[in-house]
């Protein structure tokens, strides 16, 4: 057989991978856009712990905090995937069942990146909440606002206006993180590459095509992140 | 709970620990020459050096560490008689040199812009201070412009040191039985994912804890000028005593 170059391979010809990999690549997408959004909520609740939680909800924050960046990502993925799937097993015995559940891949990947981010998230929310002034939180008292109607009109959006720059930071570590999905078999873009690698014995083109396409996505998001920063900001006086 | 697995665990655990050490400060030892390197072609303002540095720092911090890893360990066999050939391939057959190669050129990455920010942030009336005493050149950047720069960088220089323990957690994908990689193998023999997790995850947090500590003993070290001075204890004098 001849040796394929490079672009049959990676094209989307009869013996491309092309459209597989884009397809692992709208995968990597997904999850990780899953797992921001599920690390947004997160981090929202604990964001509000820390800043008004009595002493034992804001220790717990901050225990949370510390400890979910203070360990691998990794080992917090295989807790999720092994731990999972454990954990399911014995709800399932209750019920009858026996034997292994498997928890589906896209969701232990989300949900592992999303209490990753969380934690990220939270100290993003809580420094963009302390941007915030005070006279605005008190007008908003003073006309009668109560708690959840503020924290809709006045705390949200100027949370987070304030919040971008750090939103984009965090949603660049996760797109990096949705990487490591694919040691539980989500075939994402890493993984979609580790397959062909293996079946067409080229795993330099394929690992430097999964790397290109990682750019672009960055690429993008980067320019997506700037234009909503200047968007949001478009009322603002500047200093300086 | 069950606190003796508990125990058993920690124990296999711990032999990972000098391994994940080994990979965490070859990379940043390693990635932190590569860096003032990346970080003075930078800041030569010579375009044909600050071009290819900004290229590599845009693509590494670009994409996943992982990626990279893989890159160097399975996508370079595919060079594998040319690499055979320069007698490379006795470095890139093992995991062990593939992992802290990766981790270096990543970090290199990172802690270049981390020590270009230092090395800005001097103030220009110190070199111009230099100046007037007449340093230039090497003895002014080692003298002046590198202490102020260091001791500027340090704290976000810590924060990459703990993401590079961190990273080493990456190593145990191809093969390398540091701390991460014991705990996969414990889980997938156990099942008790939960007890393993507690304990690497200690590990690792008392790990980091230690390093954060080292790193604030050297701030305060490096800044004699900002602590308060000591008390001087007031001399008797002979006469009274």
């Amino acid at each position: 057989m001849q040796q394929l170059s490079y672009f049959e391979l990676v094209g989307f010809g009869p013996n491309g991978w092309g459209w597989a990999l884009l397809t692992a690549a709208a995968m990597t997408i997904a999850v990780a856009i899953c797992g921001f959004l599920t690390g947004s909520v997160v981090g929202t609740l604990v964001a509000w712990g820390k800043i008004g939680g009595n002493l034992v909800i804001r220790s717990l924050a901050d225990g949370y905090t510390t400890v979910l960046r203070g360990i691998p990502d990794l080992l917090v993925i295989y807790l999720f995937y092994f731990g999972g799937s454990a954990a399911l097993g014995a709800i399932g015995s209750l019920f009858g069942a026996d034997g292994f559940i498997g928890v589906p891949a896209f969701v232990t990947g989300a949900l592992a990146i999303g209490i990753i981010s969380g934690a990220y998230q939270a100290e993003v929310f809580r420094g963009a909440y302390q941007v915030v002034s005070r006279g605005e939180i008190e007008a908003a008292r003073s006309v009668g606002m109560h708690r959840w109607l503020m924290f809709r009109r006045i705390i949200a959006p100027q949370v987070l206006r304030y919040a971008i720059p750090g939103l984009g930071n965090t949603w660049q570590l996760v797109l990096k993180e949705s990487a490591l999905i694919s040691v539980t078999g989500l075939v994402e873009l890493l993984r979609q590459s580790h397959i062909a690698a293996g079946s067409t014995r080229r795993p330099f083109d394929f690992y430097l095509t999964a790397a290109v396409l990682y750019l672009l996505i960055t690429w993008v998001s980067t320019y997506l992140f700037q234009r909503a920063e200047t968007h949001s900001m478009r009322g603002m006086r500047r200093a300086s | 709970m069950d606190f003796a697995f508990m125990r058993d665990s920690f124990l296999t655990l711990i032999g990972g620990v000098p391994l994940t050490l080994n990979l965490a400060f070859m990379a940043v030892g390693l990635g932190a020459v590569l860096a003032m390197l990346l970080a003075l072609m930078r800041m030569s303002g010579l375009k044909v050096l600050d071009w290819p540095a900004q290229a590599y720092v845009f693509v590494f911090r670009g994409t996943p560490l992982l990626v990279q890893i893989f890159l160097i360990y399975y996508g370079l066999g595919q060079f594998r008689p040319t690499l055979q050939e320069w007698g490379l391939w006795t470095f890139f057959r093992e995991p062990y040199w593939c992992a802290v190669f990766a981790l270096t050129l990543n970090t290199a990455a990172y802690a270049s812009e981390i020590i270009r920010g230092g090395l800005q942030s001097v103030p220009h009336n110190q070199v111009e201070a230099a100046r007037a005493c007449g340093m230039s050149g090497f003895l002014l950047f080692r003298r002046i412009v590198f202490p102020i720069a260091v001791r500027q960088a340090l704290p976000a220089y810590g924060s990459e040191i703990i993401l590079m323990v961190k990273a080493t957690s990456l190593a145990s994908i191809i093969t390398m039985m540091e701390v991460t990689g014991l705990a996969a193998k414990l889980i997938s023999q156990s099942f008790r994912a939960v007890e393993v997790f507690v304990v690497a995850g200690l590990i690792y947090l008392v790990l980091n804890f230690i390093i954060t500590r080292i790193i604030m003993a050297i701030e305060w070290w490096l800044s004699p000028h900002l602590r308060r001075p000591p008390a001087v204890e007031p001399r008797l004098e002979a006469a009274h005593v």
